[in-house]
């Protein structure tokens, strides 16, 4: 059997269980950012310009982000959660022959599916309020291309997270703690020029900031920021590698 | 053959020693039950049996294969039904099986013919599109063994089979698991039932703190203290127990008892009396 093969066979179960649910959960992932698009884009930021565009424009991208984030990050480590926590049945998984590598990558798909199709709707709705975000096809494509590769990072930040954290609490801490800070100052809602150099430096060490700058970049027209490109590829094969350290840790 | 061997096996969580210098052999086609209370280490050692838990020390072949080396080799050959059943809840029979059988790389046609058999073999058919939680709970417990039969594992683990199960159907679950034995698979469980233990093991190995203190057939175990056992009360209060090779000297001795002696049983001996003899508490942890 190959990688792919298995790959697929640890993504059919989240899959077959997702058909079972999807309207309602892709109902619920699309609330929140949806009511930020609407509170601060359309309502708090008509009139007012940032870094020479239109609020609207500006925080579109990076609610596209923030929901590729939360949902991807949610997606993936939620079910999986469970299946380690209260099923059990995730130890079935570390008892088959099926290797480390496709089972991380297996658990990740579930959250880069819910990401894309959650983040791909946002993006719709936000080119409805400002159509002038469709600057070309081709840039329309890369930030699509982009905004997969922000899910796939942000899955295998949620299996990491899913398999370090042995506890529901744990979870919660780590969400509070953690996700809901980076929701709001990763240069999702403001632009980080805004803020001291510092502060700018701390949450570059933070990948939903690379990932809002990538595509507001992309969507904006602006030059395409190579850095935060390397900075958001780091993450990712450190997030992976963090998954397979967490696998290894415990079975044999 | 030796399915299962364990030479100085050690597992320490912190300062606990949770498997203590375990030496261990499962013979090829044998129905091996592990004894011992809650906490005994019955579960970390399955666990290190089938991978899941690194051990501290100490060398574990099963099947032959080291299972620090090649745990994947390990892996294919054994099934394994943990005391939680591992089912995903928000699928049918059907699709646990399915998937079961895909991460255990059978093809299609394969998965297909297994399914159908197994399902026929425990007489699940017609539960077979039915989510998990609405099945009973002897149901579930042979709807998780199915699916560790799916790939025709050489050596089947069960932990803690029939805990929750009522009577009848702990005593379907052990007539399923020695025709399993019949066709072939050799059967390692773990049990805090001394009927189990004593009805469907051919040997039984007794666990107490972390430590194997007695193995061999459930009958030999019970010569070893003694076949008859006479439990007397004293002033109300405190149970004693004495064996002995044979129920004509345990007569005698009930008949030698002073006067103040009044609750008087004389019974065959079981392995909690085994249990308790080696290790002056009960099955339980009394």
């Amino acid at each position: 059997m190959n990688l792919f093969s298995d790959i697929y066979s640890v993504f059919w179960l989240d899959l077959r269980v997702m058909g079972r649910h999807w309207k309602s959960l892709i109902a619920t992932s699309l609330v929140l950012p949806l009511l930020y698009l609407v509170a601060f884009g359309y309502g708090l930021g008509r009139g007012i310009d940032v870094d020479g565009v239109s609020y609207l424009a500006f925080v579109i991208p990076g609610i596209v982000a923030l929901t590729a984030f939360s949902t991807s990050f949610n997606g993936a480590s939620s079910k999986l959660q469970v299946d380690k926590m209260y099923y059990k049945s995730f130890d079935e998984l570390l008892m088959s022959p099926v290797s480390s590598y496709a089972i991380i990558i297996g658990k990740a798909l579930i959250g880069v599916l819910r990401g894309a199709i959650s983040a791909t709707a946002i993006y719709l709705a936000g080119l409805a309020l400002a159509p002038t975000l469709l600057v070309s096809p081709l840039s329309s494509l890369i930030f699509l291309m982009l905004m997969l590769l922000s899910c796939f990072v942000f899955a295998l930040f949620g299996v990491m997270v899913a398999l370090l954290i042995a506890s529901h609490h744990g979870m919660s801490n780590f969400s509070t703690l953690v996700i809901l800070p980076m929701t709001f100052l990763c240069g999702t809602f403001f632009s980080l020029n805004q803020l001291p150099s510092i502060a700018k430096a701390v949450l570059y060490f933070l990948p939903l900031t690379h990932s809002a700058t990538l595509l507001r970049s992309t969507v904006l027209g602006l030059p395409f920021p190579w850095l935060s490109f390397v900075g958001f590829l780091i993450f990712g094969s450190a997030f992976f590698i963090g998954c397979v350290f967490a696998l290894k840790r415990s079975s044999v | 053959m030796e399915s299962i061997c364990t030479e100085n096996l050690c597992k320490n969580y912190g300062t606990v020693k949770a498997i203590d210098n375990l030496n261990l052999s499962v013979h090829a086609g044998e129905i091996f039950g592990f004894l011992g209370p809650n906490g005994a280490g019955k579960t970390t050692t399955i666990r290190v049996l089938t991978t899941l838990t690194r051990p501290t020390s100490g060398s574990v072949s099963v099947g032959g294969y080291n299972v620090k080396d090649e745990p994947d080799k390990v892996k294919k050959m054994i099934g394994v039904v943990q005391q939680h059943l591992s089912l995903d809840r928000d699928l049918t029979v059907r699709e646990n099986m399915e998937f079961r059988a895909r991460i255990q790389h059978l093809n299609a046609s394969k998965r297909k013919q297994r399914i159908t058999e197994l399902l026929e073999y425990v007489e699940l058919t017609e539960f077979a599109d039915k989510m998990v939680d609405t099945l009973s709970g002897g149901m579930k417990k042979k709807a998780a063994i199915v699916c560790s039969l799916l790939h025709e594992p050489k050596l089947l683990f069960l932990d803690e089979p029939t805990v929750g199960l009522d009577a009848q159907a702990r005593r379907r679950l052990w007539d399923f698991v020695r025709r399993l034995n019949k066709d072939g698979t050799t059967i390692f469980l773990t049990t805090h039932y001394i009927e189990e233990a004593e009805v469907l093991c051919d040997r039984v190995g007794i666990m107490h703190h972390g430590q194997l203190i007695a193995v061999d057939k459930p009958a030999n175990l019970r010569e070893k203290v003694g076949s008859i056992v006479v439990e007397t009360l004293v002033d109300n209060k405190e149970t004693h127990y004495q064996f002995f090779a044979n129920r004509e000297s345990a007569n005698a001795y009930v008949k030698g008892l002073p006067a103040d002696v009044k609750t008087v049983i004389i019974r065959e001996s079981n392995l909690e009396d085994v249990f308790i003899e080696q290790t002056g508490e009960k099955v339980g942890g009394q």
